[in-house]
């Protein structure tokens, strides 16, 4: 979930952590296993299968879960999270009722409902009204119940006066309002949340956030698959980290988010130490003085034109010593994709109370949209491991006209013209 | 919520997975959208609906008493060729149309939990309500060729209860395979003409040599083609027990129809569990 969430937000809330552990049990996963079986080569003719009817079609069995165990407690706030792949996504499928587990057992108690995709059944041919209802009942909710609620729909997305517009005329902001809007209508008692659902500009990410808020404290459940850690950190009760299909951890959203970043960090020394010290969970007490782009105005999301360079300001202390640290910066995208990563190892031993500085241009290929820029501080050990702390440095917004769905803004010197030669 | 929550064990998804209720709820909201988007939208709107028919059975008619002579040796030949084409188009458009329809609603069937059964029946159901409308016309005609209105006229639902749960049947098969199997729709395509010429439209049954006859009795649409036609066009027709020489004959029909149903029955159970993967 791409959303802002300043740290003096006078509603900011801790999460009140200790009140849930009586709740009553309302998911309860056991051993839930799933593998998806990928053809070597796609054999989706009958005319394939009639042509080698004994030859044994290759499979790879891509492992997406394996052997997670878990339980979500009434009224609880729980946190996926995990890297692309990582089986996050799989998971909120079989707890939806979209996938079917290979093996394992998942009980669930009262109504779910699933988000996870903005608009999805939408037939743009047809009315707000129309679509309304029958996105109502696709929620979960009777027929009369999406009837009776579709003026609160409306008033939320604030579209009443588009009632009977068939959803082609409407613009895109419409949409995604009118999306939203009919999802949390369903007021479900269980709410199954992917992050993707929260696309759109900074004033629709608080309005997600508002609502979740809203949902959190009326004692709704709700499980969110996320790879932003801000969010986590402020808005669940508990987190769980999945890596590669397996249950890595489950607990504190902090740790989560630690033991997250590290893995992050850490993926190109798989093998681990004889000592099995590799990639220790360590709060090196690093913090961010400031952490700005230079022109920028210092505000929580930062603006950029598209195409111009980034001037990086990032000023972080040490809390205890530290031995040639290494700084890694990393961009990523909603999707949580990396698309710059860059390490600066200093080269010097840092005192208690020190101050590390990185400072410079970075290149600005980024295509208009919304980032993240974290910093990973890394200090190895003595017997090969290391110890990491990951940080939010800031939220980008790069500002421009999009050109199609590429990741990278590139000038593109190319025309199009009439070939006019004899072929 | 209730104080103690009852947990139920998550099962995957299914055929009618949510519950019966709501089942027949998207059902019905997914057939009136498909209906609208089908006849609201257009200019014309219904009138191409009807005008599909009406132009092959223009072509057919010219075909079948100018061209070759049968269509004048048989009573009421061009009512008969009407309710035939009107009857048989539904059940070729639906299922037809139920071939690519799990593929066209990917969105729901990956993104949501939604009863896979609806889509295909939806499908089934628009197509009854342009059967319905389709069928005012039809009467229109019979009555203006001179038809006397008779009271096995109110038989006919029976005849189209048939074929709808055999349209059904049919359209649960090629729609859950056809995500697996893409030529599915080459296949149907070929398979739902060879039907055509296969079923009592063109001919009335007993004009079919003996030998023959008992291999095209075999495909259950004939006796549904031939009781519509003695109840609505022709009471003088032989119908289906009398063509099928006895009526334990039509055994074999209805045990054709059934094994379509059983085998669709199974299939789509089978197919609901993993065509969210499939997709």
């Amino acid at each position: 979930m791409r959303i802002s969430t300043p740290a003096d937000d006078a509603t900011h809330e801790v999460p009140a952590r200790r009140g849930l552990a009586g709740a009553p049990v309302v998911i309860e996963a056991r051993a839930v296993h799933k593998s998806f079986r990928i053809p070597e080569h796609r054999v989706d003719s009958l005319k394939e299968r009639a042509a080698h009817p004994l030859r044994r079609i290759e499979h790879r069995e891509l492992r997406a879960l394996h052997d997670v165990s878990f339980d979500v407690r009434s009224g609880e706030f729980f946190g996926i999270v995990g890297r692309n792949g990582s089986g996050k996504s799989t998971l909120l499928k079989i707890l939806a009722s979209i996938y079917r587990a290979d093996a394992g057992r998942i009980r669930i108690a009262g109504r779910v409902a699933p988000f996870i995709e903005l608009g999805v059944g939408f037939n743009l041919e047809l009315t707000a009204r129309e679509n309304g209802v029958l996105n109502g009942v696709l929620m979960g909710l009777s027929l009369r119940e999406a009837r009776r609620r579709l003026d609160a729909v409306l008033a939320f997305a604030e579209l009443e006066e588009f009632v009977d517009l068939k959803l082609k005329n409407y613009s895109s902001g419409m949409l995604v309002r009118f999306a939203f809007a009919v999802m949390v209508q369903a007021d479900a008692d269980i709410m199954l949340i992917d992050e993707v659902l929260a696309v759109g500009d900074a004033a629709f990410a608080q309005k997600c956030l508002d609502v979740f808020h809203a949902k959190r404290r009326a004692g709704t459940t709700i499980v969110l698959v996320t790879h932003d850690m801000t969010t986590v950190q402020t808005l669940c009760h508990r987190a769980m980290l999945l890596d590669d299909g397996a249950l890595r951890f489950i607990g504190e959203p902090e740790d989560a988010a630690l033991r997250y970043y590290q893995l992050n960090f850490g993926r190109e020394r798989e093998a681990p130490a004889p000592g099995g010290t590799a990639g220790k969970v360590v709060d090196l007490n690093v913090r961010v003085v400031h952490a700005r782009l230079e022109g920028g105005t210092g505000a929580i999301v930062e603006r950029v034109e598209a195409g111009r360079p980034l001037s990086l300001d990032v000023l972080v202390e040490a809390a205890r010593p530290m031995r040639r640290p290494s700084l890694r910066v990393q961009v990523r995208n909603h999707e949580g994709l990396v698309l710059i990563d860059f390490t600066r190892v200093l080269d010097a031993a840092v005192a208690s109370g020190g101050r590390m500085r990185l400072r410079g241009q970075v290149e600005n290929r980024l295509a208009p949209g919304r980032y993240t820029l974290d910093l990973y501080v890394r200090e190895e050990g003595d017997d090969g491991g290391y110890t990491v702390q990951g940080l939010r440095l800031l939220q980008l917004a790069v500002d421009g006209e999009r050109d199609g769905d590429g990741v990278m803004a590139v000038l593109a010197d190319v025309d199009a013209e009439l070939d006019e030669r004899p072929a | 919520m209730s104080d103690v929550p009852v947990l139920r064990e998550v099962t995957g998804p299914t055929a009618l997975g949510g519950g019966r209720r709501r089942a027949l709820e998207l059902l019905y909201l997914l057939a009136l959208t498909d209906f609208k988007r089908h006849y609201v939208g257009t200019a014309l709107g219904y009138l191409w609906s009807i005008a599909r028919p009406l132009l092959l059975f223009g072509v057919l008619l010219v075909v079948f008493t100018q061209v070759f002579r049968l269509g004048s040796e048989v009573p009421r030949y061009p009512v008969l060729l009407l309710l035939n084409i009107v009857l048989f188009g539904f059940f070729q458009e639906a299922t037809a149309a139920a071939v690519t329809s799990i593929v066209a609603q990917e969105g729901v069937v990956r993104k949501t939990q939604f009863p896979r059964l609806v889509i295909p029946l939806s499908i089934v159901l628009t197509g009854l309500f342009t059967l319905a409308l389709n069928l005012v016309v039809v009467f229109a005609f019979i009555l203006a060729f001179g038809v006397d209105p008779s009271w096995t006229w109110l038989l006919l639902p029976l005849v189209i209860a048939g074929l709808t749960v055999l349209t059904a049947a049919v359209g649960m098969i090629v729609s859950s395979l056809y995500p697996r199997f893409r030529d599915m729709a080459i296949i149907w395509a070929v398979a739902s003409t060879v039907l055509f010429y296969g079923s009592p439209v063109l001919y009335p049954i007993e004009k079919v040599p003996e030998g023959l006859r008992q291999l095209v009795m075999l495909n259950p649409l004939a006796p549904l083609l031939e009781l519509a036609r003695k109840w609505v066009v022709d009471p003088s027709a032989p119908g289906p027990a009398a063509a099928a020489g006895g009526a334990w004959r039509l055994l074999a029909p209805l045990a054709v129809a059934l094994t379509v149903c059983v085998v669709a029955s199974w299939v789509f159970t089978r197919e609901a569990r993993r065509i969210a993967e499939e997709l």
